[in-house]
């Protein structure tokens, strides 16, 4: 093999890899809109999909188009995002705070976001102004800028945003904890349980919509990233040396997951596991560079949702189970089987 | 390229870890660090390659000051190789090196053959060539030292920054580095702890307490009452009959 052919063959490499990853995706979307409590034909789809599209005008059962078309492909959609958002976050965080533990909720978001979403339902703040997407996205930016300060104060060193990140969550959860037991009745109190534990049953058209574009910005910019991600794998002091602009990076990068991880918290609630094990499961696959491993891992988180989706909508008959349970449930285990395979030679 | 320092320091809170250190290295001169553990040469590394915040005084890189440069300048001229390097990444060693071609590429440069030629070449120049696809977690410690000295080579700089390079080295990878960088048509400012492989610099700096308080030609600064007051040893200079050079016998007679 001459070196000069290598460039040629990786290029054509990377094309069969992103065509491969998208054939991946629609099958994954295809899935997520085919099975089901009713399951629906593929005939069926192509049909929704052709009068949705082209304006077919083919005949189709209007409870039919409602399932697909309303029901079961936005969540579906969102699912893949926010699996993606959240999975890239992980990436990122595991990244930047060099800690094998770093998660998107590790930051305090997910508490803030709980947080924001009970003060908004119980406490009426905002003035009806925000939902309870709205009153989330608040809580969960405030809780960050919160657990950033504090690791500032405290030093600013990874260690230390692991710490700030673990005291914002606790002050934050126990600010649900109180308003709920304060204010809430027992019927608020289990919808705000059912919601903070991962849920995608009522989503919507215009959720997708806020959802949509905040995952690929996200995914570009880890992507644009993803060297700086690896000049990282030595800490910060060594990123400098190799020419990273740390600061800049890290707001970036930061930025970007909090952004996406404020979003889907705020629409679905939070959904653990994804953005620990998905991001360790494809370091396993595709190795640590982040060039391969952001792409692998946000096909992956997005693949990992949509089935995850499926599973909570299927495991009991009649009853849709928090995913949030799904994804633990099944993340748990496989973030233990990881570790054991992984073990450190001693 | 030349590297100056002007008036260098750097505090930890109220201690003061560096303090007024103004010092110059010529084009391709190797400028040794010298002095007891604490004294501030790690630091003074760092500073040098523009490493630490809080600074004070300036450090000028071919006449304009660092802070005007942007990191990738730095990093393409700069390469530095620190005293601890840990990662819990699964790195190989090739991957480890290939960091080094980082202040090189962007997104419209990626990595191609000529920085693939370039990282191959670093790992032969350290005799890690073999070893490029083990794992970084399974080296010792000397190889990994060796690897970082690779990913350093591999940056193509114009100023080598080591911190103890020759630290975990066997004896015979500790002189065949020395000579590696003697070669290198860099400039190099590397502190060491072994005073005999001091010798071989253009120059030596001697820190004791944050302050340089002695720098020029090796003979001149390891002077035995100089080795008596900073490093508490007493030491005797020998000749060695193969080549009438210069080698120390250190005694201590403190308890
Ligand atoms: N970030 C820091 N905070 C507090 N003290 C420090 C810091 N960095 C270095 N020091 C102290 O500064 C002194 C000099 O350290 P160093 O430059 O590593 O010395 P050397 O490399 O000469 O052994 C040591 O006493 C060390 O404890
Ligand atoms: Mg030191």
């Amino acid at each position: 093999m001459s070196d000069l052919a290598v460039p040629r063959v990786l290029r054509r490499t990377h094309g069969l890899w992103i065509a491969q990853g998208a054939a991946i995706l629609l099958l994954a979307v295809l899935a997520g809109v085919v099975i089901g409590e009713t399951p629906l034909p593929l005939s069926t789809v192509a049909a929704v999909f052709a009068n949705r599209v082209w304006d077919a005008g083919l005949i189709v059962d209007p409870i039919d188009v409602g399932i697909i078309w309303s029901y079961r492909l936005p969540r579906t959609l969102l699912a893949a995002a926010c699996g993606a958002g959240l999975a890239l976050s992980g990436v990122v965080l595991q990244a930047l705070v060099r800690n094998a533990l770093a998660d998107p909720y590790l930051l305090g978001v997910s508490a803030g976001a709980g947080a924001g979403a009970v003060a908004v339902t119980i406490l009426g703040v905002g003035g009806g102004l925000l939902g309870i997407s709205g009153g989330a996205f608040v809580g969960a930016t405030l809780a960050f800028g919160v657990v950033a300060a504090l690791a500032r104060a405290a030093g600013g060193g990874s260690a230390q945003l692991v710490l700030a990140g673990i005291a914002g969550s606790q002050l934050f959860n126990a600010l649900t904890s109180f308003l709920i037991a304060k204010s809430a009745n027992a019927e608020q109190a289990r919808g705000i349980m059912f919601w903070l534990l991962g849920n995608l049953s009522g989503v919507r058209w215009p959720d997708v919509v806020l959802a949509a574009p905040v995952t690929p910005v996200g995914f570009l910019i880890c992507l644009w990233f993803a060297r700086a991600m690896d000049a990282f794998s030595f800490g910060v002091s060594s990123a400098a040396s190799l020419g990273i602009a740390v600061r800049r990076v890290q707001i970036m990068l930061i930025g970007a997951v909090t952004l996406m991880t404020a979003t889907m918290v705020s629409l679905v609630g939070s959904i653990g596991f994804v953005g620990l094990v998905i991001p360790h499961a494809m370091r396993f696959v595709v190795g640590p560079r982040h060039a391969r491993l952001v792409p692998a891992s946000a096909l992956a988180g997005a693949v990992f949702l949509i089935v995850a989706d499926i599973a909570s909508r299927m495991l009991i008959p009649g009853q849709v189970v928090p995913i949030g349970v799904v994804t633990a449930l099944v993340g748990a285990p496989g973030f233990a089987l990881i570790l054991v395979r992984n073990r450190r030679r001693p | 390229m030349r590297l100056e320092a002007k008036s260098l320091g750097w505090a930890a809170g109220s201690r003061r870890i560096v303090e007024d250190v103004s010092l110059e290295v010529a084009p391709g001169e190797t400028l040794g660090l010298i002095g007891p553990n604490g004294s501030g040469k790690s630091t003074l590394l760092r500073l040098l390659a523009g490493l630490l915040t809080r600074r004070t005084g300036t450090v000028l890189l071919e006449g304009a000051p660092l802070t005007t440069l942007s990191r990738r300048d730095i990093a393409q001229k700069i390469a530095v190789v620190e005293q601890i390097a840990e990662t819990s990444e699964a790195l190989l060693v090739r991957d480890v090196v290939e960091l080094g071609r980082t202040p090189w590429l962007s997104a419209l440069a990626p990595f191609g053959a000529q920085d693939r030629a370039i990282v191959a070449q670093a790992l032969e120049a350290v005799g890690m060539a073999q070893m490029a696809g083990h794992s970084w977690a399974t080296l010792s410690g000397g190889e990994r030292q060796r690897v970082q000295i690779a990913r350093a080579l591999a940056q193509r700089p114009r100023i080598l920054i080591l911190d103890e390079p020759t630290n975990h080295l066997d004896i015979h990878h500790q002189l065949s580095l020395l000579r590696l960088v003697a070669n290198l048509p860099v400039t190099v400012v590397m502190a060491l702890h072994d005073l005999n492989q001091a010798m071989g610099c253009d120059r030596l700096a001697v820190m004791d307490g944050g302050r340089m308080v002695a720098c020029g030609p090796p003979d001149e600064v390891l002077s035995t009452a100089r080795l008596a007051s900073i490093f508490r040893v007493q030491a005797t200079r020998l000749r060695d009959p193969a080549d009438n050079a210069t080698v120390f016998r250190f005694l201590c007679h403190e308890v």
